[in-house]
């Protein structure tokens, strides 16, 4: 099915939880955080969380940054 | 720690350094550690943004700032609407980084100034959900009063424009909100050189915090130092009491026994 994921459209299996997508994407999910249609998810959920076709999807973390 | 250690409060914790430094603009992220280091701030700000989806097992910053050494800093930086700014402040504590928040709601693109309106909301909004709100904010002193009564652990006037060391433009504002406020009050934003820094803490400010102003030196390493220097310089300077200014001399040696040669 087609989400966003980071602004962009990503093909991704059905049924998957953000726990799944991120590991499939092979992300360093240490200090990553997720948000699903503009709704932060928690970390505690991200197992549970199923992704459907449509969904919007931003995953970020820390960058370098001051103002 | 001591009682007379003069520590800076924020929040639940306490801090030994006055500066705190951004982690953005710098050549190499060695150099960056190496001028934070220096710097000896103990507190650092760091953005939140979109992972890059093609750059699996790329180094991430935090290999080279270590959590458990920094408290890090996250900023809302970029966000222009309050929206924005609690949805990445959400994200950056969701993400482990902290519930500190350096908050910014930017109300234009070519001065940086601060949305003070949505910066009000975003502030009552975070406070609420438990986060230690540290907002970015003009020189306004009714702005500044706003912020600490919406529950800001410290207010952080703007010396001038984020990046633009032109340092401290209107000294005036700053020392009534000085006046007024009851917890900290921070200059960021605008601080250019050491001299910018230790006049901030002259006039009784509990903190500076900069990025461009070191990371953008010629010698980053040589900058951090001296800023870490004029911070605690200024700071000395401010609790040793100063002479008045005075339009007329005093001279600092005694008449009595001046030879007389007429």
């Amino acid at each position: 099915m087609q989400v966003r994921i980071n602004g962009k459209p990503q093909e991704v299996r059905d049924g998957l939880s953000i726990a799944g997508l991120l590991a499939e994407l092979g992300l360093d999910t240490r200090y990553a955080a997720v948000a699903l249609n503009g709704e932060v998810v928690r970390r505690s959920d991200h197992p549970a969380v199923i992704v459907k076709e449509g969904d919007r999807i931003e995953i970020v973390h820390a960058v370098a940054g001051g103002a | 720690m001591e009682p007379d250690e003069d520590l800076l409060t924020l929040g639940k914790k306490q801090f030994r350094s006055r500066l705190i430094v951004g982690t953005g603009k710098y050549p190499t992220f060695a150099i960056m550690r190496e001028a934070i280091e220096r710097s000896g701030a103990e507190i650092v700000t760091v953005a939140v943004r979109r992972i890059d989806l093609g750059a699996r097992g790329k180094g991430s910053l935090l290999d080279s700032i270590d959590p458990g050494r920094y408290t890090l800093l996250p900023n809302t930086a970029g966000c222009y609407t309050a929206e924005e700014a609690v949805t990445t402040a959400l994200l950056a504590r969701e993400a482990g980084l902290s519930d500190f928040v350096k908050l910014e709601v930017i109300g234009d693109q070519q001065t940086l100034f601060p949305d003070v309106v949505g910066l009000i909301e975003a502030t009552k909004r975070l406070v609420r959900e438990g986060f230690t709100v540290m907002p970015y904010t003009n020189d306004d002193p009714i702005t500044a009063k706003k912020l600490e009564d919406a529950g800001a652990v410290c207010v952080m006037p703007l010396a001038a424009p984020i990046g633009s060391g032109l340092g401290i433009r209107n000294p005036y504002n700053l020392r009534i909100i000085l006046e007024r406020a009851k917890v900290p009050v921070i200059v960021d934003a605008g601080v250019g050189t050491a001299s910018d820094a230790a006049i901030a803490l002259e006039l009784g400010c509990d903190g500076v915090l900069m990025n461009t102003g070191i990371a953008g030196a010629k010698d980053p390493l040589a900058m951090a130092e001296a800023m870490r220097l004029a911070v605690r310089a200024g700071r000395l300077a401010f609790k040793a009491g100063r002479i008045p200014k005075k339009l007329y001399a005093t001279a600092s040696s005694p008449l009595e026994g001046k030879i007389d040669i007429e």
